[in-house]
């Protein structure tokens, strides 16, 4: 604070005013200025700066978007056709949304990879993985009640699709599918209250809980691409001796990241939108009809995954049909990531200095998860089905064989400061 | 309070109580968020039956899908002999045959699932997540079966169904399609929506 009390000009004054009142220097001391960051951090620790970018980015855009949307059946899909042809540069804001959707997906996956990689999730991070895996379950229901919005055909039966699931609950499912809707089919009044959740609720829930991820997050500190605590080492005033302040050292960082990232997303924007089909589906520049199911119904990519997962369920176990066990598995290969911290074994946190086996698990969940996301896309067929069934058994082994597989393998020792 | 010692079991049972009662309070005030979800009077009057004309309806033909039964697409066919005899004999491989586990008014329990057993009504949503199925009705090797016997095949996740909407065993739709409520008011016109007076 020496440096501040010497000044006495306009601004200091202000802060000092502000600060008797609110806990301004306070705050950006605790977050940014004083905030000590491993120093060793690499490309992949710039995603969750990204994802918050990207989060700013969705809720602008996203206001702006409402300002000519009607949530109506007879007037969404018009509106969306008004907001792309009529409105003044309402194709960008549009674009940037529904691609903005896609790229947030993009971010937060690398984001949880790098996570996997370096065992992020490990203790005494498990509540920020946990907030994180609720970040991201909202994200994608937000992204799932966003899609039926423009009231496109492919919108209408995605929809209806993933609403069905709940179906499949036993005893309560139907009665629990008609509460969701709203009436006995897709219609209005399910657009109409998905709206609200889309724009209102689940945006004010995401808000919430990225704050309190990074709350927890600089309560605890970061990890690092070694996996070991930087706090462990410190000088005589308390600083990490592997730490250096977060501002402005990686703020710069991240803001150089923005602008990379910023560069490939307009090209995006600009030249391939619809990404050939994966971002704005074919079918969805037709009106909703609820007569008529396109040739083929596949999710939004980020889904697929799960999507693929989910049709490999294709018979019956202990006397309950194939169904329900298709939302079993699908429910359980998104949340299965959060049971992570208790399912690692090993004495050691980063892939760097894990054994071979950790390694080779950790390549084959994001080979199955990519060849799953693709099966996903492409409609049914036995061959298809038998490799998603592998790339199931696969997925899910990562998770359930760490346990044996993290206390097993030889590790490297880790080193006692950080590296690179 | 006479004595100034608070007494902390008194407390203790003080703040349970409270909670509860609070917590009681928060689910009395949750019932009406809830039950507004459900289908508002509108939606549910606009459930209402409507009458359908099968006189120009030839045999191994269509109608639908129509939407019919509280807005869903409904299936109306008219299933040749040859489809007739294929329903008789073709019942190996289905997964509930007998359609015990199926949803239908009780007078379409029966090989053929309907009252008439030419004429067939189907709700057109595949019984696993709600997709309108595909009427293939031709015996002919399909992409996605060389041995098809004509019926539905759904193009969201491949399940079959055949002419009489039962499906085949060991794919993701659990039970056979549902049969709405419906009856002949004359030979050529079926009302979806209500059920056959039983005589």
């Amino acid at each position: 604070m020496t440096e501040s009390t010497n000044r006495s000009g306009f601004i200091s004054r202000c802060q000092a005013w502000i600060d008797a009142r609110f806990p301004w220097t306070d705050t950006l001391d605790r977050h940014a200025t004083k905030y000590y960051a491993p120093r060793n951090f690499n490309f992949w620790y710039v995603f969750g700066a990204l994802a918050f970018f990207v989060l700013i980015l969705q809720l602008v855009t996203g206001v702006w978007l409402t300002m000519s949307y009607e949530p109506t059946g007879e007037g969404a899909f018009g509106s969306i056709e008004y907001t792309m042809r009529e409105v003044s540069f309402g194709w960008l804001i549009r674009y940037l949304h529904s691609t903005g959707a896609s790229a947030f997906f993009v971010v937060v996956y690398i984001h949880m990879f790098r996570g996997f990689a370096y065992g992020s999730y490990r203790s005494p991070r498990e509540l920020i993985w946990l907030i994180g895996m609720g970040i991201y379950l909202v994200l994608m229901a937000e992204g799932f009640f966003g899609y039926l919005l423009p009231w496109g055909n492919m919108s209408y039966w995605g929809a209806q699709v993933i609403v069905s699931l709940v179906g499949a609950i036993p005893f309560f499912g139907p009665d629990l599918m008609e509460w969701v809707r709203g009436d006995f089919v897709m219609s209005e009044i399910t657009l109409n209250r998905f709206f609200a959740l889309h724009v209102f609720a689940l945006p004010g829930a995401l808000v919430v809980l990225v704050f309190v991820h990074i709350v927890a997050l600089h309560h605890v500190g970061s990890n690092n691409p070694d996996g070991i605590e930087i706090k462990a080492k410190k000088n005589e005033k308390g600083v990490p001796l592997d730490g250096i302040p977060f501002h402005p050292y990686y703020t710069v960082h991240d803001f150089f990241a923005i602008v990379v990232f910023l560069i490939i997303f307009c090209a995006v924007v600009f030249y391939a939108p619809e990404m050939f089909g994966y971002f704005i589906e074919k079918p969805n520049f037709e009106i909703a009809n609820p007569l008529k199911t396109p040739e083929h119904i596949a999710p939004v990519w980020y889904y697929t995954p799960f999507y693929a997962m989910l049709r490999a369920a294709t018979f019956p176990l202990f006397g309950v049909d194939a169904k329900f066990w298709g939302l079993v598995v699908m429910a359980g290969a998104i949340l299965i990531p959060a049971a992570l911290p208790w399912l690692d074994k090993s004495p050691v946190r980063s892939i760097r200095y894990k054994g071979r086996i950790s390694k080779f698990m950790l390549g084959m969940l994001v080979t199955s998860f990519i060849v799953l996301g693709y099966l996903g896309t492409i409609p049914p067929s036995p061959f298809a089905t038998f490799v998603a069934q592998v790339g199931t058994m696969l997925y899910f082994s990562y998770f359930l064989l760490m346990p044996w597989y993290t206390r097993r393998e030889k590790t490297k020792a880790e080193p006692e400061r950080v590296t690179g | 309070m006479t004595d100034s010692k608070s007494n902390p079991v008194t407390r203790r049972y003080l703040l349970l109580a409270t909670s509860g009662v609070a917590a009681v309070g928060v689910v009395g005030a949750a019932v009406p968020f809830v039950q507004s979800w459900t289908p508002s009077a509108k939606a549910r009057a606009l459930g209402a039956p409507i009458k359908v004309d099968i006189s120009k309806l030839e045999p191994g033909e269509i109608l639908g899908p129509i939407p019919a039964w509280r807005g869903q697409p409904v299936f109306v066919i008219h299933r040749t002999q040859a489809a007739l005899e294929i329903l008789e004999k073709e019942v190996d491989d289905l997964a509930d045959p007998l359609s015990k586990k199926s949803t239908q008014p009780d007078y379409a329990v029966n090989g053929w699932r309907s009252v008439r057993p030419e004429i067939g009504v189907y709700l057109g949503l595949c019984t696993h997540l709600g997709c309108s199925p595909k009427y293939e009705p031709k015996v002919q090797p399909e992409p996605f079966d060389s041995s098809w016997k004509g019926g539905f095949f759904c193009p969201c996740h491949g399940s079959k169904f055949d002419l009489a909407g039962r499906v085949e065993k060991n794919l993701p739709a659990p039970t056979n399609l549902i049969v709405p409520p419906h009856r002949y008011e004359t030979d050529s016109v079926i009302v979806i929506g209500e059920d056959m007076e039983i005589a």
